[in-house]
């Protein structure tokens, strides 16, 4: 155990002095996530997306104003959008979406009143500018939104008066539209408990990186068996007074402590700078030790079976990178459904993300011990196939 | 054997259908050099891997210090200090750090290491360099350190694998001395070679190698017995070569005539002597001989007698 002990400090000497752990260790998580919960965060987190709405009104009439004033104005007023422009006409209204200044624009054309009345088609127009996606999808959801109730409301009325046989009078159907309105909705979308489980942008991104990392990180203690090798210190050490397993282990605790440094940094440097929450400590705690266990699996795995130190740095980026996009590391992969979601559940990552949802909810400790088992068990495999050529990692 | 750092008895090793050593049998004593000497492929790397336990044996046994080592020794490899033919140290570790590292290792003490490093830092004639990390070294400084981690606990027994394969001159003879002044402080020393004049110079004993087997065994004296103190004489001819070699065959003193392109070897008793007439033999035979060396017996030649090929080959 002394010589392992040493093999480790002489690596981790190394590393810090090389930079690499600096670099992939702290630098690239931290950064990689707090890029993520800027750009994703508050679309995420369902909070106030930051477009603006122009409208044009060439109708002039009762509907289209409900439209530009209560409709539009009441988004402004929620702060669901950022801004609400009425232009006097069409030229304005391109002129603006065309350079940005604003995210889409609707566009109520002349007799579009006249066409909700009697039933007429009523097209409501939307121009996006060309580098908001976002925004145009949202514009064009709103413009549905508002003409489902259209809808709605001329099929209720509609039915009234076929099933009474009666002629409708203008008097009569205002009448309707008021009582229509007044009638609450059947079915409505309210809170639902998996939602208190859902990790907020900022925890999940440096999550998502933190174990992503995680994966390349380890590689450079126990691949530095690989490196040992090439430059032909690893006969010195197996010509020396000590047992072999002690290279093997040496480097295991290399990339254990490396782990241990790496998501320790992340995990206080983004609840400090990105407000990141990543929940009680303890499971924190055991989730990060049945991951770095994990990573150490498969990167003795794949130090196993490589030959020599690129190929196994280059094998180990591609399962480091697999493994986060099949975890739902960059997007959510369990809504893809069928084979994806089941072969996400093979990954630490999927487990690791879970356990810290669980977190979030409130669980403790004890509760999260169904994420951590499954973590232990890829542990357990990968461990497992690499011990079974144990002796070749270490063979002059 | 009663004094012998190091017994070896009946090493073999194949790697597939190649027999890379085949019954290798050799003993150093206390303070001994002993060299193994022979080309590139012959066994030596692998003869020597088995001998520190870096590589299984197949069969045979080898005991160092008293004690058998195997792949699992600790207290044999104790006794080791092992040089590997590549260099072997952490190019982004100090001289001093590389050194340190080995040191606490071989399990020595933080006193002891620290003023062993500092003495094998003046020994090496690194220690003006001693924090500047190894990469920043030229080859010769890297060869030595490489030297200088082997020597770093004073080992009873320091096996050095072909250490000046690819070194400057300089570097080279000061990898030399370093070695002979080991030798003299009552070190053992099993150096590997294929340069005939580095076993004659430092060796007390000589193991001749080829194809996995020790073709002969002993001081120089005792492998140029081989040969029948025979002169190798090499002459340079401009034609008809093949009517040479009969000429010469015709001296009494002449043992043996090998033409090759462009001239004659002739292995003979007493080469001064001799040479006049030999000459003389050529020029009757109407062959112009443009130069002629005369070199004495050494390891060479021995060589050359036993295996029909020379060391270089």
């Amino acid at each position: 155990m002394r010589a392992a002990v040493l093999i480790a400090i002489k690596d981790l000497r190394q590393r810090i002095r090389d930079k690499s752990f600096f670099l992939w260790g702290i630098v690239a998580p931290v950064g990689l996530a707090a890029i993520f919960s800027l750009l994703l965060g508050s679309v995420a987190d369902g909070d106030s997306i930051r477009v603006s709405f122009g409208a044009v009104d060439l109708d002039g009439g009762e509907v289209a104003a409900v439209f530009t004033g209560d409709v539009l104005g009441s988004l402004a007023e929620a702060e669901i959008v950022e801004s609400v422009v009425v232009f006097g006409s069409l030229a304005d209204a391109e002129r603006a979406v065309g350079a940005g200044d604003v995210d889409a624009v609707f566009v109520l054309p002349a007799g579009f009143s006249a066409a909700v009345g009697g039933g007429g088609e009523a097209p409501i127009e939307v121009i996006g500018y060309v580098d908001s996606t976002i925004g145009t999808q949202v514009a064009r959801a709103v413009a549905s939104s508002f003409a489902g109730e259209i809808n709605g409301l001329g099929v209720a009325v509609g039915t009234v008066f076929a099933v009474e046989g009666s002629q409708p009078d203008q008097a009569a159907i205002d009448a309707l539209i008021s009582e229509v309105m007044q009638i609450p909705a059947p079915i409505s979308v309210g809170a639902i408990g998996a939602a208190d489980k859902e990790l907020d942008s900022s925890t999940f991104y440096s999550a998502a990186m933190a174990v992503m990392f995680l994966f390349l990180i380890v590689q450079f203690g126990v691949l530095g068996l690989l490196e040992e090798r090439e430059n032909g210190t690893l006969n010195r050490l197996l010509a020396a007074p000590m047992r072999r397993s002690s290279v093997i282990m040496g480097k295991a605790i290399t990339s254990f402590v490396i782990g241990v440094l790496s998501m320790t940094s992340v995990i206080v440097i983004t609840t400090v700078a990105l407000g990141a929450d990543w929940g009680d400590p303890f499971g924190v705690a055991a989730l990060v030790l049945a991951g770095i266990i994990a990573a150490l699996g498969l990167m003795m795995l794949v130090a196993a079976f490589a030959k020599t130190a690129e190929q196994a740095g280059n094998l180990q980026s591609i399962a480091a990178f697999l493994l986060a996009m099949l975890g739902g590391a960059f997007f959510p992969v369990a809504q893809a459904g069928g084979l994806i979601e089941a072969m996400s559940k093979i990954t630490p990552h999927a487990w690791f993300l879970r356990g810290l949802g669980d977190l979030a909810g409130g669980t403790g400790l004890t509760g999260i011990l169904g994420s951590v088992w499954p973590i232990l068990l890829f542990a357990a495999v990968t461990m497992g196939l690499a011990s079974l050529r144990l002796r070749r990692m270490v063979a002059p | 054997m009663a004094g012998n750092i190091l017994e070896a008895r009946g090493l073999r090793k194949s790697f597939g259908d190649l027999v890379a050593v085949d019954g290798v049998d050799f003993h150093i004593a206390e303070g001994e050099t002993y060299g193994l000497l022979g080309p590139n492929g012959a066994g030596k790397t692998t003869a020597i891997s088995m001998v520190t336990g870096l590589l299984e044996k197949d069969s045979g046994e080898v005991v160092v210090a008293g004690r058998s080592i195997t792949t699992s020794s600790t207290d044999a490899k104790a006794a080791i200090g092992y040089v590997p033919q590549d260099i072997a140290i952490y190019p982004d570790l100090s001289a001093r750090e590389n050194l340190d590292f080995f040191g606490r290792l071989y399990g020595m003490n933080g006193k002891e290491r620290s003023a062993r490093v500092g003495e094998v830092l003046e020994i090496i004639g690194l220690a003006d360099r001693a924090d500047d990390r190894s990469e920043q070294f030229s080859g010769g400084m890297k060869r030595r350190l490489n030297i200088g981690i082997g020597l770093l606990h004073s080992p009873r027994l320091l096996m050095l694998d072909e250490p000046t394969v690819g070194v400057d001159p300089q570097s080279r003879n000061a990898i030399l001395e370093s070695v002979e002044r080991l030798s003299q402080e009552g070190m053992a020393v099993l150096y590997t070679t294929h340069y005939m004049e580095e076993a004659e110079r430092l060796c007390d004993r000589v193991g001749i190698i080829d194809h996995g087997k020790i073709l002969a065994e002993g001081t120089r004296a005792e492998l140029v017995a081989l040969v029948g103190q025979r002169d190798r004489v090499r002459m340079s001819t401009n034609d008809r070569t093949e009517a040479a070699a009969e000429a010469l065959r015709s001296h009494a003193a002449v043992d043996e005539v090998t033409a090759s392109d462009g001239g004659l070897e002739v292995l003979v008793r007493g080469a001064a002597a001799a040479l006049p007439r030999l000459l003389e033999l050529a020029a009757g035979a109407g062959v112009g001989v443009t130069s002629v060396e005369v070199v004495e017996p050494n390891l060479e030649a021995v060589f050359l007698h036993l295996t029909g090929k020379a060391l270089r080959d």
